[in-house]
């Protein structure tokens, strides 16, 4: 069983008085332990697909399956919780809360568990070590450069220990020097720790360092490139 | 300048904002003006009461009716004074009054009593004291327990009506007129011939001689005429200057009363005014760097968040103002310590008045809208426009 | 809980605007709290009266005096204790119609006998009750005027004419506020004296020995007098001070209003402050849910966050408000003796900010819980 099944997923959007399909009987999986890079030109669903398979989202019709529960299935309030233990998402724009240090920043998903203070307080101290931000932990988002904020973003994004984490754009705002970074800390955290990840960019440099990549046009696939990478 | 459209246009993108703050202001502003026209009507009802023309003469420290005593004979006396100006049918124009206070039970509650004026008068007062007129019935006869009401005592308490019989002192009395006072303390009395009232309650002796001066530039003449008198052993002031000082601790608790509240919700208001417009600034940074990118000045900028910031201001105020005016004309009653008397008085908002609360309205939104429109007008470019 | 430091994180975003909000809450129970003060004051003293004295004025009206030797006649009625009785002075002193302070003139020794609420050290008493021209005062006038034992006092008569000077033997401190404690009390006699038709008093009082005689005792004493040339009314003396309270006219319905107004111009201020903070913050809403926070949770955030503002903005304006009058000795000039913020305004203040939380913390927090992430995300990106 694949981690993520999607099963002939119809999706379409509501604007005014026009209807958009994006999706029309999209079928995909995507293997544990996989580093997916999902690329295509903008309005091409790339988001939607991530926001789907997060349960951020629900099809029109059709199944997603994540670890073998079917999210396209579930209720807002059930979604919320399965959400917390099981993804982490990073957004183009970290969205961080301004108001919070970056070690608070990380432990928000912990708050919606029933770990104590000395627990969370550990798994905290330790996604900032991955990340390489233990020294900025009491920082505050205006205090650290684009690519702290992103591997911030990032640390949140595991601290939950998830099975799954979604990416959409994280380069998208940061220089070259930090994309490198952020993205060595994702095949770090593809390798060393064995998280599946899925990424959605449109940067080609990005996608190479991921072990294969996706193209979506207009809701199709249009062929799957296997990259040769390094172990 | 920075077109006050875009003022006005980016006020209504922010509708909800902008109209809890306009109702903010416009409430504080609605209470100001009442309790100013509280105020008001209280000081309008005691200054009528009393002319330039007139003179009012007291016992010695008196410091109202209700203390005072001349007797018969000084009454003649002060008569007889070349100062006091002649009446058309001959005699003098003065009239010596009776001043007491009786309990009448308010009709909503019968263990709530009020202590009503009741003076008496010759047929000169009617003459000499200002603006009175017999709205109803016949005028007092001489010689009869009669009694005519003030206008603002009607419907406020019980037996008033015309043709009524109404009891006080350990007498029946009945009424046979209603008059009015061009809105005076008079309106709250009720008048009765002096002769009658007398044997009633303090026996032989008036409270005051009013009369109307000779000539009314010479007051200061009459005055020290009759104060140097030491048959008499009076105080003599202008009519007017005495009702207006009637008003006494009641008029300073009025005014007390009315500055902590309104100060109080002016502050409220005015950090409300504030908290808008800061949240305003905060949202249109990348359009305030575009006007100075443009060429507009700082201090034109400036200029305008204020203008806006009084705009929302002179809108709610004006909705203040315009709510406030019901209470325009409202009787409401109370006890003036002074002469421990009840009285009666119309609320009265003035155009004066309005303008005056608009513009305290329009002020505290220029107040509450500067520091924000200051932080406009500091605004870096650069930044904002990253 | 654990997630006080968001709350309180999210109050800090914008401090400045937190501190103005809970300001213009803590000023709104302020003024609520004083204005409920005047009411419940003004009804406390208006409670007031010795359960076993009687208040016998001339049936005419207040204003007439009546004969001095019906004290007599009163006391020969069977269940009287004690009779005394007073004339109001109202003299003035200085020129300020605000130094505005009550004078009667008393007969000493059944006076303070009948009035033990009247307190003061028995040597004073002793002194004030010997010296004809001698006068008592309460607290507040000597820190108002600085006046000390022994010292002359020299009042201006209105009724009575002239200039009177007495002697201060005495400061009573009242055991019960609406009593007053700005109030001077000299003899009637020396009134008698001076004033040359002797025998005149305001008012009786009468001390019975049992109270459920009250009303038949009063009967009695209007019975004796009915024919007589000053027929009188007499009541129980709580009677007597409610009628006061009436004289002040529609004081309560427009402390109301205005305590409505006040009330009402608070909670805009304070809605608009918490419905700016919601609008700009959509984003991070959108994020918290997207981490997995439930509706429900941030429904609650939000709610604690108005939550916090009306309870430290309430809690400030009360409890300013019921500190402030006690340390300023505030009596209303004169007429609310006894000014204190009562247990049960403070409850009502209470009521009043949670009403406000909810009123003004609702609408944020409903946006927040139903706010569609996937829309909230796209205004982001």
């Amino acid at each position: 069983m694949a981690l993520v099944e999607i099963r002939d997923v119809y999706k379409s959007f509501q604007r005014d008085t026009q209807r958009i399909d994006v999706f029309t009987g999209l079928t995909l999986d995507m293997e544990a332990g996989s580093f997916t890079a999902l690329m295509g030109p903008s309005g091409s669903g790339k988001s939607t697909l991530l926001n789907l398979v997060a349960g951020l989202d629900k099809p029109t019709s059709g199944v997603v399956r994540v670890g073998g529960v079917e999210v396209s299935a579930m209720s807002p309030g059930q979604l919320a919780g399965w959400r917390a233990s099981n993804i982490g998402f990073v957004f183009q724009s970290f969205n961080l809360l301004p108001v919070l240090t970056a070690y608070q920043n990380v432990e928000l998903p912990l708050l919606l568990t029933n770990l104590s203070g000395r627990d969370r307080d550990e798994r905290v101290k330790i996604a900032l070590d991955v990340v390489g931000l233990s020294d900025r932990a009491d920082h505050y988002p205006r205090q650290l450069s684009g690519g702290q904020e992103q591997r911030t973003a990032i640390a949140r994004a595991i601290v939950a220990d998830p099975t799954l984490i979604l990416l959409d754009e994280p380069t998208g705002q940061l220089d070259a020097k930090s994309s490198q970074e952020v993205l060595t800390l994702l095949q770090r955290l593809n390798n060393e720790f064995n998280k599946t990840i899925i990424i959605v960019t449109h940067d080609a440099h990005a996608a190479e360092r991921a072990k294969s990549t996706l193209h979506l046009e207009k809701g199709d696939l249009i062929e799957k490139r296997h990259m040769a990478s390094a172990r | 300048m920075i077109p006050i459209v875009y003022n006005a246009r980016s006020m209504m993108q922010r509708p909800v904002s902008t109209t809890f703050t306009a109702v903010g202001i416009a409430l504080v502003v609605a209470v100001f003006i009442g309790m100013l026209a509280l105020g008001q009507g209280l000081r309008a009802a005691l200054a009528r009461t009393g002319s330039d023309r007139n003179v009012i003469v007291l016992r010695k420290g008196a410091d109202s009716e209700l203390s005072s005593g001349i007797g018969r004979e000084n009454a003649r006396l002060i008569a007889a004074s070349p100062h006091v100006a002649a009446a058309a049918g001959g005699g003098a124009l003065l009239s010596p009054e009776v001043y007491v206070l009786i309990p009448l039970p308010r009709p909503s509650d019968s263990t709530a009593v009020a202590n009503v004026v009741v003076r008496g008068v010759s047929d000169q007062a009617w003459s000499v004291r200002s603006n009175l007129q017999v709205i109803a019935g016949n005028r007092l006869q001489s010689g009869r327990s009669e009694v005519c009401v003030g206008r603002k005592l009607l419907g406020r308490f019980a037996h008033l009506e015309i043709g009524a019989t109404l009891r006080f002192g350990g007498r029946d009395w009945n009424v046979v007129c209603h008059f009015s006072a061009g809105g005076s303390a008079f309106e709250s009395e009720i008048w009765v011939e002096n002769e009658q009232v007398m044997p009633v309650f303090r026996g032989d002796v008036f409270q005051s001689v009013t009369f109307r001066l000779k000539d009314p530039a010479a007051f200061e003449d009459a005055k020290r005429a009759l104060e140097a008198d030491p048959r008499l052993g009076v105080d003599v002031q202008r009519e007017s200057v005495f009702y207006a000082g009637q008003i006494g601790i009641l008029g300073i608790m009025l005014r007390a009363l009315a500055i902590a509240i309104t100060t109080i919700m002016a502050v409220g208001a005015i950090f409300g005014a504030v908290n808008t417009m800061y949240a305003a600034v905060a949202s249109r940074t990348s359009e305030i760097a575009v006007l100075l990118t443009v060429g507009f000045r700082p201090w034109q900028v400036l200029l305008s968040f204020l203008a806006e910031s009084a705009l929302i201001a002179l809108v709610g105020a004006v909705l203040g103002a315009l709510l406030a005016l019901p209470v325009n004309g409202i009787v409401t009653s109370t006890t003036n310590w002074s002469s421990f008397s009840e009285i009666a008085f119309s609320f009265r908002i003035t155009p004066f008045l309005m303008l005056i609360g608009i513009a305290f309205g329009v002020v505290m939104g220029v107040v509450g809208g500067f520091f924000p429109a200051w932080q406009a007008a500091r605004l870096r470019v650069v930044q904002a426009l990253r | 809980m654990k997630y006080l430091h968001l709350v309180i994180a999210n109050l800090r975003r914008h401090t400045l605007r937190t501190i103005l909000t809970i300001a213009s809450v803590a000023l709104a129970l302020f003024l609520f709290a004083s204005l409920r003060t005047v009411l419940t004051t003004l009804h406390t003293n208006s409670q007031f009266g010795g359960a076993r004295r009687l208040v016998s004025t001339n049936a005419t009206g207040i204003v007439f005096v009546l004969p001095v030797s019906y004290a007599n006649r009163i006391k020969s009625l069977r269940g009287v204790q004690s009779v005394s009785w007073a004339n109001w002075f109202g003299g003035k002193y200085g020129e300020n119609s605000r130094d505005f302070f009550a004078q009667f003139a008393v007969d000493p020794e059944s006076y303070l006998g009948m009035y033990p609420e009247i307190e003061l050290p028995p040597d004073q008493k002793e002194a004030f009750i010997r010296e004809r021209t001698s006068a008592i005062i309460g607290k507040r006038l000597v820190d108002r005027y600085g006046w000390k034992l022994g010292q002359d006092v020299t009042i201006k008569g209105t009724i009575f004419p002239g200039d009177w000077t007495f002697t201060i033997r005495g400061i009573y401190t009242p055991t019960n506020p609406a009593i007053g404690d700005d109030v001077l009390l000299f003899h009637h006699a020396y009134l008698d004296e001076r004033i040359g038709r002797p025998g005149i008093a305001g008012w009786f009082i009468v001390e019975i020995e049992d109270e459920n005689n009250a009303g038949a005792i009063a009967k009695g004493i209007d019975d004796q007098f009915r024919n007589s040339s000053a027929a009188t009314k007499t009541g129980t003396e709580q009677a007597f001070q409610a009628s006061f309270a009436t004289m002040l006219g529609n004081v309560s319905f427009l402390m109301g209003i205005i305590g409505t107004a006040v009330v009402f111009a608070i909670l805009l201020v304070t809605a608009n402050a918490m419905m700016m903070s919601a609008r700009e913050r959509t984003a991070e809403v959108a994020v918290m849910k997207t981490i997995g926070f439930s509706n429900r949770t941030l429904f609650g955030l939000v709610l604690a966050e108005a939550g916090f503002i009306a309870l430290v903005g309430s809690a400030l304006g009360l409890g300013f408000a019921k500190l402030l009058y006690p340390v300023v000795n505030f009596n209303g000039f004169g007429f609310l003796p006894g000014f204190n913020v009562t247990t049960m305004t403070m409850a009502w203040g209470a009521l009043l900010a949670i009403l406000l939380m909810l009123a003004s913390g609702l609408v944020p927090a409903v946006r927040a819980a139903r706010l569609p992430i996937v829309q909230a995300l796209r205004r982001v990106e």
